[in-house]
């Protein structure tokens, strides 16, 4: 596998990321961040602490875990679960933020949506990805997006965070 | 009838010999034809007819199950040529005219001699004596009773029933299990049916009654038989009698020899039986027990139950296994080939201490010129597999389904009749 | 696991997914939508032969906030009161389409049966059968006992639990032994002679025969519930002997140690086995373990049913 964006990238597009949910929610104060656990989860806590060196202030954050509401059970057998923890704001009338590592299919937003819709109804729901890799089998869009990097279906992604993988990288390779 | 000549078997296991059979009788090989029908039993053991004394043939009344007819079927497969059909029957045989009419389905189908054993108690409710002397002077000529199936329970009808047969030699055949203790009983008391939730039978529930009998057959000077010993502590006390003098005779079921009560954790009733399967100590006492004498006989208990009495859940189940057909294999497996008995004497354990016991006198002979020609040929190194599909038996409950067997009757003479030829039984 | 019909069939690993699942379905109390799409389509058959309300709506729910359908069997006046065999009433549902039965029944063994006998194909859960097993209630106790004595999480070593009453015919104590010595914890059974049964010294437990002796040290009180049948058995000669020597009562609920909880599966014999101080005192999470049913209950029936009919792993979670 090779290296698509190194530890430095992903550095900046945290960055950037972070400004631009700020700057299209008008500031931090109806935004909330819901990571999609495992990995999507580390990445709204990045986020959550780059707003509050921007604004001086903390973002609401939390964890959405989607497996309930996957579609493919049927065909994998049930999974462990993941926590979900809504911060104390709630998400009703707020501007949900979901954040996940990687887009494909869509499907695992599709879950998140539903599941969210049991929590309560948002203002918005707005999707922020470290990688778009297209091959959207929904009608999915995600609003912030750190890197495209378009991909066929033959090839891999695979995001390492430090918090888990002891590295920041996103590595590409082809599957046998 | 034609002649028949046995070439070449090792009688009793010991002596390599013919024997020839003519009119019913055993007779000097060189009397017989050259039309003799020749069967050559090299390799094979040669023995008198089995005699079994704890069978349920189920008629009258319960034909569902079994009939006089199949039972004899499976009786002669087993190697078999006297049954003793229990009285537990619907009507029970407690009158000459029930125990008559088993005799005569008994002698109708000419495979082998049905003797019926008369029950102690009318109804075998263990209160009132039934008529034993007109049992006894019946056609049938009852000499066992038994309550089998109950226990005769209260001590002064045991001790009346003791003292009353002794009229005519009779015996008392108890089955030991104080009611009271075992009130619901599902399997035996011990570890397993702890972990089990199933209600326990305990041994004392046998040992108990096994005391009492002897000491009551001693106290009046009668005979009393054990069916279906099952504990460690049942062996003592027979031992302990037997030491004594007392005249106590006691019988182990083949099942009683091979399985414990570690199958019941699959909660599948083909296991469930009464008196229950019992530890792994258990079943090495009583292997013990027949290799010393203090176990005279085995004998089978067969029990056919239809199927659904079986494909329930364990409490609705009903207790009891078949045996018959695998009576003989068993015996050999645990016990031949263990080296713990010869087959002297398996012939002593399974034909001629019933036949004793319960005064068949044309049965379990010492195969001389003049006695009765009930012979049974076994090969006993022919390997076969059970399956409860291919039974003799109307009913299915046999605890050994795909089990792997060795030994096995091939032959069987009654009365000077094939009835058994290569396996296949033939109407005498 | 395709069935759960004894705590011995589970591993520690599998007894512990158990619970972490159902701490997670338990967040769905707070939701405002209390309902998860995991099961729809499912079938669920409550075939309760053997009364029961509690554990039954406790299911009932369970299935239904996985959005499964609910079928319940059995009640008074239907075919299986009428004297069906359990083989016909298997063959019915089967015919019906049931992707799981949950069982409740007087005979020991009775749930295995229904699993082996291959006439359904669907999973079975022992909901109790007879004086065997209640793997579901052992599984939201310890579920229970983890929340307040083991921070939510993990195993229970170390903790000690006393279980109390009429141990021989409970199917209750048998699973929470189990299961209890699976998770770690040192379990003592306290009851008077005539109710422990022959064997118990293969459980892997301390028994006593005086409860005052073990109260003080216990992490745990678990309260079994006492028949008053089991008098005309001569189990013990009343309601008065037994109460005072192995009830719950005010005086040996102060004399618990401190953090320690009072425990029963319901329903009580308020003034049998426990009074009604000691049933509302505040050491007492009686109520709670009705609550915890739910969703240790969810738990069990996603991880038998969410997948194909294949035997599910403890699978990898990725995006």
């Amino acid at each position: 596998m090779s290296v698509a964006m190194p530890a430095a990238d992903i550095g900046r597009a945290i960055t950037r990321i972070s400004h631009e949910i700020l700057e299209r929610n008008g500031g931090l104060s109806t935004v909330v961040l819901l990571g999609i656990p495992t990995r999507g989860a580390h990445l709204a806590y990045r986020i959550a602490a780059e707003i509050a060196k921007i604004e001086g202030s903390p973002a609401p954050v939390g964890t959405l875990d989607i497996t309930m509401h996957r579609d493919d059970l049927r065909m994998r057998g049930p999974r462990a679960l993941m926590p979900t923890m809504i911060p104390k704001e709630g998400v009703e009338g707020r501007d949900v933020i979901l954040i996940d590592d990687v887009l494909y299919s869509g499907r695992t937003i599709r879950a998140a949506l539903d599941a969210l819709g049991n929590i309560g109804r948002p203002r918005t729901v707005q999707l922020a990805v470290l990688v778009d890799r297209g091959h959207r089998e929904l009608p999915i869009k995600a609003d912030y997006v750190g890197k495209n990097l378009p991909t066929s279906h033959d090839q891999s992604i695979k995001v390492n965070l430090s918090e888990i993988d002891g590295v920041d990288e996103v590595l590409i390779g082809q599957v046998e | 009838m034609s002649s028949i000549i046995i070439k070449g078997g090792s009688l009793f296991g010991e002596k390599v010999a013919d024997l020839a059979v003519s009119n019913g009788k055993i007779v000097e090989p060189s009397s017989v034809g050259s039309d003799a029908v020749v069967i050559d039993a090299a390799n094979c053991i040669v023995l008198p007819g089995l005699v079994d004394l704890h069978t349920h043939l189920r008629e009258p009344g319960r034909e569902n199950a079994e009939t006089v007819l199949s039972g004899s079927r499976a009786g002669v497969k087993g190697g078999f040529t006297a049954l003793s059909a229990m009285a537990n029957t619907l009507p029970v045989a407690d009158n000459a005219g029930v125990v008559e009419q088993v005799w005569r389905l008994g002698q109708a189908t000419g495979l082998c001699d049905v003797f019926p054993i008369g029950a102690v108690t009318e109804g075998l409710e263990g209160k009132n004596l039934a008529e034993i002397g007109a049992m006894a002077d019946s056609e049938a000529k009852v000499r066992v009773f038994s309550d089998d199936g109950n226990c005769v329970s209260d001590s002064l009808v045991m001790r009346r029933a003791l003292e009353y047969v002794k009229k005519f030699n009779g015996v008392i055949a108890q089955h030991a299990q104080d009611p009271r203790l075992t009130v619901g009983a599902q399997m035996n008391e011990g570890e397993v049916s702890s972990q089990l939730g199933l209600k326990g039978w305990p041994t004392i529930a046998e040992e108990a009654i096994i005391a009492r009998d002897i000491l009551l057959a001693d106290h009046v000077g009668s005979r009393l038989h054990i069916c279906h010993l099952t504990s460690a502590g049942g062996v003592e006390l027979v031992r302990w009698a037997k030491a004594r003098g007392i005249a106590v005779t006691a019988e182990v079921t083949p099942h009683h020899l091979l399985l414990t009560d570690e199958l019941a954790r699959s909660y599948d009733p083909i296991y469930k039986v009464n008196p229950p399967l019992r530890r792994a100590s258990d079943v090495q006492a009583l292997r013990e027990g027949l290799a010393d004498g203090t176990i005279d006989i085995i004998a089978t208990d067969h029990a056919p139950h239809p199927s659904e009495s079986k494909e329930c859940e364990w409490q609705e189940a009903s207790f009891g296994m078949l045996g018959l057909e695998s009576a003989l294999a068993i015996a050999n497996m645990v016990l031949v080939e263990t080296g713990l008995l010869t087959w002297r004497g398996i012939a002593e354990k399974l034909s001629i201490n019933p036949a004793a016991i319960a005064g068949y006198g044309d049965h379990g002979s010492d195969l001389s010129v003049g006695k009765a020609a009930n012979i049974t040929i076994i090969d006993p190194k022919r390997e076969w597999r059970v399956d409860r599909d291919l039974m003799q038996s109307r009913s299915k409950n046999t605890p050994y389904h795909g089990m792997q067997m060795r030994g096995v009757a091939r032959d069987v003479i009654y009365r000077g009749s094939v009835v058994l030829r290569n396996g296949e039984v033939h109407n005498g | 696991m395709k069935h759960l019909l004894s705590i011995s069939d589970l591993s520690k690993a599998e007894a512990l997914q158990i619970l972490d699942t159902a701490q997670e379905l338990s967040r769905i109390s707070d939701a405002p939508v209390k309902k998860l799409p995991t099961l729809r389509g499912k079938t669920i058959v409550n075939l309760f032969l053997e009364d029961s309300t509690r554990t039954r709506i406790s299911f009932e729910a369970a299935a239904k906030r996985l959005s499964a359908d609910v079928i319940n069997f059995g009640a008074k006046g239907s075919s299986v009161s009428k004297g069906e065999s359990l083989k016909d009433t298997a063959l019915t549902l089967q015919a019906m389409g049931a992707d799981a039965v949950i069982l409740r029944h007087s005979g020991s063994g009775a749930a295995k049966r229904l699993a082996d006998q291959g006439w359904m194909s669907g999973a079975v859960i022992n909901a109790g059968d007879g004086t065997h097993e209640h793997p579901s209630q052992a599984l939201l106790d310890s579920f229970t006992i983890r929340k307040h004595l083991a921070n939510g999480t993990g195993d229970l070593t170390g903790l000690k639990v006393a279980i109390v009453g009429d141990v021989l015919h409970s199917r209750v104590a048998r699973s929470n032994v189990l299961l209890l010595n699976l998770l770690g914890a040192k379990v003592t059974l306290v009851a008077p002679p005539t109710l422990l049964p022959i064997g118990v010294e293969s459980w892997g437990v301390n028994y006593s025969y005086d409860f005052d002796a073990t109260l003080s040290g216990m992490d745990v009180v678990m309260m079994l519930r006492v028949q008053q049948e089991r008098m005309s058995d001569f189990y013990f000669p009343n309601v008065r002997e037994f109460s005072g020597y192995f009830g719950l009562n005010l005086d040996r609920t102060r004399a618990m140690t401190n953090n320690s909880i009072i425990m029963h599966p319901g329903p009580m014999n308020r003034g049998l086995e426990i009074t009604a101080e000691a049933a509302d005192s505040a050491r007492s999470v009686i109520v709670e373990q009705v609550t915890n049913g739910v969703s240790v209950r969810m738990a069990i029936l996603y991880l038998l049913l969410a997948g194909a009919n294949e035997v599910a792993q403890l699978a990898e979670v990725s995006a």
